[in-house]
């Protein structure tokens, strides 16, 4: 039997063996809407989160404060850049069969339809604040991504190979950037220590709601259902706690969080909850540099407008 | 006025070092602001090479007893830097962190027009009679090929694409020459370099320049531009505010504490 012959309820039921059986999903293969969906939700947010991620770090690299240091993080954001495109290419191709492309996502972004990571709504103060991302953000993303890495669509799975290997060098970087810190004058330890301070709550939003329950939707259940991602939401959290917070704790730097405990008997992280009104706001693009970063975008994508219009009628 | 070296080789490499500091400070701020997304993949990686290429020549200072790179990249004053004019022009309105309105344009006529004088100067360089400053060409040039294929590209698409397209062209080009006229120029240490045989003459570069690229401008129907002379020479340390701008938030975090290990 052919797959157009096919009922739709029995694609469905072949699809999900095909899931359950470990099998690898490509581009041009059938999936359910659902499936999908899924996806372009997931993917087209990572990718437009790591362009928009380049924003509050780009404040920092004319600012680096030595040759070295300038070379490493424009690397690094350069790297975030490549990612985005990456990203943005897998996407592309799960859109087309819904006659959307990249400037539709684009237009989605602006129009806030799609969202781009809660972490990349906060303000970056210092240059402390530049190395914390990339030590303790990417390392958050490495554990987000690296959670996906066999996941059952097999072009994200590819793209996130490369990713994660890039991740890695920028975690290595933002470390490096903060050891310096943390060994250097008073000044530079407070610097450090603010940054943590700022960030602490960020850095827990970042692996999103523990359940719907928190703030009325999480769209962890599904990505689980089709084997996109393998742990929850606080799985992934508990995994970073358990990975940071001695590395943390062993450079000098204080979590701002006394209550912060290992449950000997549960083996898990009791920490304060950090305020998920916050997070919702954000979810709104109403975070404190939402609609700045937003505008940023918008404007550079507006005066550049001609260019593309340029580009495309010596294509035509 | 800046201070001139007595010894030709620092002279000059003030020059190429600022040079490619500013270029890449510039490309910098359009970080995450560019065209599309694969433009800003390259863009970056220019502008990453360049800070590189930058990095070289401050070394080679620190090498020659004139202080550490890092200080001699941050904190020397607009007055005593080198740069040509052409590299500290900001891209546009507006500061890079709040509400830029940079000119693609502009930085597509600008990079076309540094980088060909580039290629020009270190395909000249891999013949100087210092040899750190030789071997640091053949590196840099490697580079530098793609760099070039890079904004010729641009260049050539962009003036015979749209009208629009041409009129923005034209206007930014016109804007990129005004302010070239110290390019070519290695101002009053000009014949101490020369005849130091470090690299070829002004007017011998100059004019290798303008056949390199001719066909280039046959093929958008420009006629090859003609440098006047700099109403202010940046190798002599003559200066816009702009380039004491762009040093202070280059050295923001550095100067907060020179002592520091960053």
């Amino acid at each position: 039997m052919t797959a157009d012959v096919l009922l739709e309820k029995d694609l469905q039921a072949q699809f999900e063996e095909r899931i359950a059986a470990g099998d690898k999903i490509e581009a041009d293969d059938w999936m359910p809407e659902e499936y999908r969906l899924a996806l372009i939700k997931l993917i087209s947010m990572h990718g437009i989160s790591e362009i928009m991620g380049a924003l509050p770090e780009k404040e920092w690299v004319p600012k680096a404060p030595t040759l070295y240091r300038k070379l490493g993080i424009m690397a690094k954001v350069q790297d975030e850049m490549g990612h985005g495109q990456l990203l943005l290419r897998v996407a592309e191709d799960l859109i087309k069969p819904l006659g959307k492309n990249r400037e539709d996502l684009m237009q989605d972004l602006f129009a806030g339809r799609l969202k781009f990571h809660n972490v990349f709504h906060m303000a970056t103060k210092s240059w402390g604040d530049a190395g914390l991302i990339g030590w303790l953000v990417d390392g958050a993303a490495i554990i987000t991504q690296t959670n996906m890495l066999n996941a059952s669509y097999a072009p994200y799975a590819r793209a996130l190979q490369r990713i994660c290997a890039e991740e890695v060098f920028h975690a290595q970087h933002g470390e490096a950037i903060i050891l310096a810190l943390a060994e250097g004058t008073e000044k530079q330890k407070e610097m450090v220590q603010d940054a943590l301070n700022r960030w602490w709550e960020a850095l827990l939003f970042f692996f999103g709601p523990p359940s719907s329950d928190t703030t009325g939707s999480t769209k962890q259940d599904i990505t689980i259902k089709y084997k996109i991602r393998i742990n929850t939401n606080e799985e992934l959290r508990q995994g970073f706690l358990s990975k940071y917070i001695p590395r943390i704790q062993s450079i000098g730097l204080t979590i701002p969080d006394p209550t912060l405990r290992f449950d000997e008997e549960t083996q898990k992280w009791i920490y304060q909850q950090p305020n998920w009104e916050n997070f919702k706001k954000i979810q709104r693009n109403e975070g404190p540099k939402s609609q700045e970063r937003l505008k940023l975008r918008r404007t550079s994508y507006d005066d550049t407008a001609w260019v593309r219009e340029a580009l495309s009628a010596q294509i035509g | 006025m800046t201070q001139k070296f007595e010894n030709p080789v620092v002279e000059l490499l003030f020059q190429l070092a600022d040079d490619d500091y500013l270029f890449s400070y510039r490309g910098s701020e359009w970080l995450g602001l560019a065209p599309h997304i694969e433009e800003d993949v390259a863009f970056s990686s220019i502008t990453q090479d360049t800070m590189g290429h930058a990095t070289v020549y401050y070394r080679l200072l620190e090498g020659l007893g004139l202080g550490a790179a890092d200080s001699l990249a941050h904190i020397r004053p607009a007055a005593e830097r080198k740069n040509s004019i052409l590299v500290e022009r900001p891209n546009g309105e507006g500061c890079y962190m709040e509400n830029p309105r940079y000119d693609w344009a502009y930085a597509v006529a600008r990079s076309y027009i540094y980088t060909t004088a580039k290629k020009i100067k270190i395909d000249s360089l891999k013949s100087s009679s210092d040899q750190s400053l030789a071997e640091a060409a053949v590196k840099i040039s490697m580079e530098l090929y793609y760099h070039l294929l890079h904004w010729k590209t641009w260049f050539v698409q962009l003036f015979n694409a749209t009208e629009e397209a041409r009129n923005r062209m034209t206007k930014a080009l016109e804007k990129v020459v005004a302010d070239s006229g110290d390019l070519f120029s290695f101002g009053d240490a000009a014949s101490e370099i020369t005849n130091a045989s470090l690299i070829e003459s002004e007017q011998v570069l100059l004019n290798r320049w303008t056949e390199y690229v001719k066909p280039v401008f046959e093929t958008i129907k420009v006629a090859v531009p003609t440098f006047g002379k700099p109403e202010r020479n940046g190798r002599n340390g003559e200066h816009t505010n702009e380039l004491q701008d762009a040093i202070d938030t280059m050295s923001e975090v550095y100067a907060t504490d020179l002592a520091a290990a960053w």
